[in-house]
């Protein structure tokens, strides 16, 4: 059954007047949605404009990588997609008849999650949904199309299409997460540029029952279909989704004619040797496209997702790079709107995921030339790789399909070094995710998190590598040194052994008896780290002063050389 | 640097025709390229292979392909 939501009835509609919302989101797929969640961690309230009355069915994007599952868990819903999502880590690409590589994900035993997930979107979207109406803080409203988009220094204003009639509304802040065809992007007369494969895949969800394990299985000039590309994917319920390259030029309303559809992949699980009935559930056609805007912030308005960049389907980039503008836009966005940093934040989102997408349109380039081969030279080349890797296993890294890995932001402004270090020294570079692994224990009862990921957040978190030396009063003064910085942080020490976290009493205290920790993160005793809201590391800083732990966070909310905000830091340094 | 004897090269001629003649006709391109990757491989440098690549691609009668 398709769920309709329905018009709610806004005040601005009877009053004719809006109050100056914080944050008007254009668009509740995935990426609106989870940014609207990423909000309101941080308590700020924003309104999300959906011109659909219902979810749109079909799987979409389907892999969700690791990194944005800890995305989703910091905004609540990792549990329940974990529950309704297959985990994978495994990958097999055939030439013909012959396995010609085999992918392996690194799925270290202390992380939270696989290396992939996969859920449909049109679930994603429900969960997202269905969490998003559970939150105070965000006001969802269905069938309301923004449109006439303006803005000044002070605001954004749009008028709001419903089916009751259309009304003004105002915000500090849009974020336009419209999709691909953002009809933001367009009031604003803004172009995306880069390249559009010539390359059409026809994608489809089938139903079937299938014992075979969930992994990403590709063939290259199928016996079932010579010449072109399949690439097959399990869903959770029974459902799989099978891409297929399609040769020639005909249109797609003629690919997607059901009996063609139907003939093509009946012959693709004849060669593979499933047997089940199964049928047909959803159909689309998709072209691989490498365009992103020049710029992701334009005054108050800002993009994200589809809106801000389309990146080829191979090596699932697209919602996982949607998920991370969320995660990296949310708490800047957060932290301008509570006074705590000012818009100056707001440029490091574009500097900082202008960098990833330029990043992902490389990688994804490399696999779009595996997977469509753009000209008869990549076409011939592909071919002979192909048969090389039947016997030659030098050739094999060619096909890896370079599947999505977090960008780590080691250019990025907001980060700080001790002198000499530079962002490569250490297994987790400075601008990388923190990895989400297993704490070994923690301390008081009251707080007990099972990963890294769950002690860190919403705000800023110092983790402070303790040796055993009872009372060193590095965690107090670091604490009176921040609280007239105008800084939202948590201090969580990470101790060597339990004994020394008890007498700590309330202060929060994560467990690194084997040291693994301060081997997995580049820390020694009297190292300090501070990971931001996103839980990216900005600074790891070893045995720093007070006032150079406050700098390194001015530079991380790009508060340095301001005026008012500076003081009270300055005050203390 | 060591370099083939004209008797070796008179071999690898003769081996490489007979290879040639031997494959489909439409496969002849990708087994060339197969072959390239392979020596490549073997020279194990990517400036000398780049050189190389550049060294066949003179002399060649016709106009090179619009792009």
């Amino acid at each position: 059954m398709t769920e309709i939501f329905p018009f709610r009835r806004p005040p601005e509609l009877d009053s004719g007047r809006s109050e100056l919302h914080p944050v008007l989101i254009a668009g509740a797929g995935p990426v609106g949605l989870a940014l609207a969640l990423e909000l309101a961690r941080f308590g700020v309230r924003s309104v999300v404009l959906e011109p659909r009355d219902r979810i749109d069915p079909g799987s979409r994007a389907i892999c969700i990588s690791r990194r944005s599952m800890d995305i989703l868990d910091g905004i609540g819903v990792g549990e329940e997609f974990r529950a309704a999502g297959l985990g994978w880590v495994r990958g097999r690409s055939y030439y013909r008849q012959h396995l010609v590589f085999e992918l392996e994900m690194p799925f270290p035993p202390l992380e939270k999650h696989f290396p992939m997930t996969n859920l449909q979107q049109s679930t994603m979207e429900q969960i997202l949904a269905a969490e998003a109406a559970r939150r105070p803080e965000v006001d969802l409203r269905w069938q309301s199309r923004l449109r006439d988009v303006s803005q000044d220094a002070e605001r954004v204003r749009g008028e709001v299409e419903t089916p009751a009639g259309r009304y003004a509304l105002e915000g500090a802040w849009l974020v336009a997460c419209d999709g691909a065809r953002s009809a933001v992007r367009e009031r604003l007369g803004l172009r995306l540029e880069g390249f559009a494969s010539p390359g059409r895949y026809l994608i489809a969800d089938i139903r079937m029952k299938s014992a075979h394990p969930t992994e990403r299985r590709v063939w290259f000039d199928p016996p079932c279909n010579p010449g072109s590309t399949a690439i097959m994917h399990k869903q959770p319920g029974d459902v799989w989704r099978v891409d297929f390259q399609i040769l020639g030029d005909r249109p797609d309303a003629e690919e997607l004619d059901e009996r063609r559809v139907c003939e093509r992949i009946g012959s693709l699980l004849e060669m593979i040797g499933e047997r089940a009935p199964w049928g047909l559930l959803w159909t689309s056609v998709y072209r691989a496209y490498g365009l992103a805007l020049p710029r992701y912030r334009h005054g108050r308005v800002l993009f994200a997702g589809d809106a801000a960049h389309l990146v080829p389907i191979f090596g699932v980039r697209g919602l996982n790079s949607g998920f991370a503008d969320a995660n990296n836009l949310g708490w800047k966005l957060a932290h301008c709107l509570r006074g705590l940093a000012s818009d100056a934040l707001l440029d490091s989102y574009d500097l900082e995921r202008r960098a990833a997408t330029q990043d992902i349109l490389r990688q994804a380039a490399k696999s779009t030339v595996f997977m469509t081969p753009p000209s008869e030279g990549e076409r011939i080349l592909r071919d002979a790789v192909l048969s090389l890797a039947i016997r030659h296993p030098f050739v094999r890294p060619l096909i890896d399909p370079r599947q999505s890995v977090p960008y780590d932001y080691r250019e990025s402004p907001l980060n700080s070094f001790d002198a000499g270090e530079r962002a490569e020294d250490a297994a987790v570079p400075t601008g990388a995710p923190l990895p989400n692994v297993r704490v070994a224990g923690s301390s008081p009862a009251s707080w007990q998190p099972r990963h890294l990921g769950d002690g860190l957040g919403p705000d800023f978190c110092l983790l402070l590598f303790e040796d055993d030396a009872a009372g060193s009063g590095r965690a107090e003064s670091l604490e009176r040194a921040l609280a007239c910085a105008g800084v939202a942080f948590r201090l969580v020490v990470v101790a060597r052994s339990a004994g020394r976290a008890e007498e700590r009493g309330e202060r929060r205290c994560i467990l690194d008896p084997e040291c693994a920790l301060r081997e997995a993160l580049g820390a020694r005793d009297g190292t300090l780290l501070i990971v931001r809201p996103d839980g990216h590391l900005c600074a790891r800083l070893h045995a720093p002063s007070p006032a150079r732990v406050v700098r390194a966070l001015e530079r991380a909310l790009q508060r340095e050389g301001e005026g008012a905000r500076g003081t009270a830091a300055r005050r203390f340094a | 640097m060591t370099h083939l004897t004209p008797p070796e090269l008179e071999e690898i001629f003769a081996a490489l025709s007979r290879a040639l003649n031997e494959v489909a006709a439409a496969e002849r391109v990708t087994f060339l390229a197969k072959l390239a990757m392979l020596l490549a491989d073997e020279v194990a440098d990517g400036g000398r292979v780049r050189e190389l690549i550049a060294s066949a691609q003179q002399d060649l009668e016709k106009a090179p392909a619009a792009r």
